[in-house]
């Protein structure tokens, strides 16, 4: 077998082997609280011709795709903070713990109560989850900061935005990978929680519908275009972007 | 011209040891002359260059540097940034009015046009040296300072990068100081010798070297090392 293809090759029959496995299920288990594959086809066939799918994968994606640029942005500006200077991570550290330890309903209930029902509320909450992994993740990167590379920065003079982009963000860069792989997961999980709770769209909202409605094919229907629509994610932009920036890498 | 006058420098410690690495260090360099510091391992040598660098600011005593005050440096490790190719960290060196600059001058007498856009793991140690090198020159600096540039290299490799320098410094004329523990490494490149003590690093002796370096042959090399040792 061609040894590029042995990857996309074993992954393919994997999934097929779990279909085949969920629909024998169901042939011995008939019962509506577990439908058989063709069932969550036919659910989506129904959702996707009347365009409701797309509407609430997208708005979805993007309250996904908003709440990872503001926990990556404002996390990561703290994070490296915290680790370039000992003091402030020293008074810091009670309020992060504190953070970390705060359920995410908590956060989204709260948020929902002080800022209202709206989208920023929504996408504030989501982000307040994810941004102390965000700190945690690149606080640990900015300790890791070589300063042989610092020295050099100083000797040639480099303006800090040169010192930024070509000596400090290249260090970081497997803190990076590491934070936004482990968010992009966690924050669609909880974009979910935040739409049942407080919005009128979105693919939580959906769920929470056809749970009223104790429509499990439906339920099923919605999950897995989700989750297919973050596997592209993955292969066509997370991958190839890890690729192009660690190339160097013999 | 560097003008280095360091009245004292320490250290202090984790638990509060005191270590005096410089005292009364006096010195300084004729415009485009090349003098090498050498002496004995731990006496300071690194410490002064990086407070001439800058990088040490914690001393006290005066450094003057003359001229535009363009420094650059080439440092015990070839020090390239791993993920930007041998040309983007010779370029990333450049002042920004410069950073279009043709290379191709220092890039040939180095042998570095064919790895140009290598990225520096994938080249050798040897390789890797000579681009610090280029980039050290490339700024046209008024000051260039080396820390130990050849160590960890063979024999040959060593003397052929040596060869490498001196051609590229006498084509790019700058006020070179370089530090060595290898005494016959500074018979070959130097025009002036600066014995250090033991720590704390004061100057012993001040040698100038007047032999031109085409007439340097080992005969003529293992007088100047007799003379150093002798000066000790």
């Amino acid at each position: 077998m061609n040894v590029k293809l042995r990857g996309p090759i074993t992954a393919l029959a994997s999934i097929i082997t779990l279909v085949v496995l969920w629909f024998v299920v169901t042939l011995f288990v008939s019962d509506r609280s577990l439908p058989s594959p063709f069932e969550v086809a036919s659910a989506f066939a129904v959702e996707f011709k009347s365009g409701e799918l797309f509407y609430h994968l997208g708005v979805t994606l993007i309250r996904v795709l908003a709440a990872f640029f503001v926990a990556m942005l404002i996390g990561s500006a703290i994070g490296i903070l915290l680790g370039m200077d000992a003091g402030i991570n020293r008074f810091v550290e009670p309020w992060l713990i504190l953070l970390l330890n705060i359920p995410a309903l908590v956060i989204i209930v709260l948020a929902y109560i002080w800022f209202g029902l709206n989208e920023a509320a929504a996408i504030g909450a989501v982000a307040l989850n994810k941004i102390p992994n965000v700190i945690i993740t690149l606080r640990e990167g900015a300790r890791s900061l070589d300063p042989a590379y610092a020295e050099l920065a100083t000797v040639y003079k480099f303006s800090w935005w040169k010192r930024l982009r070509h000596v400090v963000l290249p260090q970081l860069q497997p803190f990076f990978a590491a934070a936004t792989r482990s968010g992009i997961s966690l924050i669609w999980k909880i974009v979910l929680v935040v739409e049942l709770l407080g919005r009128s769209n979105g693919v939580g909202f959906q769920i929470y519908l056809y749970f009223q409605l104790f429509d499990v094919a439906t339920i099923l229907a919605y999950t897995l275009a989700f989750v297919f629509v973050m596997l592209m994610v993955e292969y066509f932009v997370l991958q190839p972007v890890e690729r192009v920036s660690t190339r160097w890498r013999p | 011209m560097l003008d280095v006058n360091i009245i004292d420098r320490t250290f202090t410690s984790a638990d509060g040891t005191k270590l005096k690495a410089v005292e009364n260090l006096k010195f300084q360099l004729p415009q485009d002359s090349f003098t090498c510091i050498v002496g004995p391992s731990g006496c300071g040598k690194t410490t002064t260059l990086r407070m001439i660098l800058g990088l040490d600011t914690d001393y006290d005593g005066e450094i003057v540097k003359s001229g535009n005050g363009v420094v650059s440096a080439v440092f015990q490790e070839p020090r390239l940034l791993p993920w930007r190719t041998v040309e983007q960290n010779i370029r990333l060196a450049l002042p920004p009015t410069k950073k279009n600059m043709p290379l191709e001058s220092l890039y040939e007498p180095l042998g570095l046009t064919p790895v140009k856009n290598f990225y520096p793991a994938e080249l050798s140690l040897g390789l890797a040296r000579r681009a610090a090198i280029a980039r050290a020159f490339a700024l046209t600096p008024e000051l260039l300072v080396l820390d130990e540039p050849f160590v960890s290299l063979d024999d040959d490799t060593a003397d052929r990068l040596r060869e490498l320098l001196i051609t590229v410094w006498e084509a790019n004329p700058t006020t070179a100081l370089m530090v060595t523990h290898n005494v016959r490494e500074a018979a070959m490149l130097a025009d002036h010798i600066l014995l250090f003590s033991d720590r704390p690093a004061e100057v012993v002796a001040t040698l100038a070297i007047d032999t031109p370096r085409a007439q340097r042959d080992d005969a003529e090399i293992s007088a100047i090392v007799q003379r150093i040792r002798e000066s000790r």
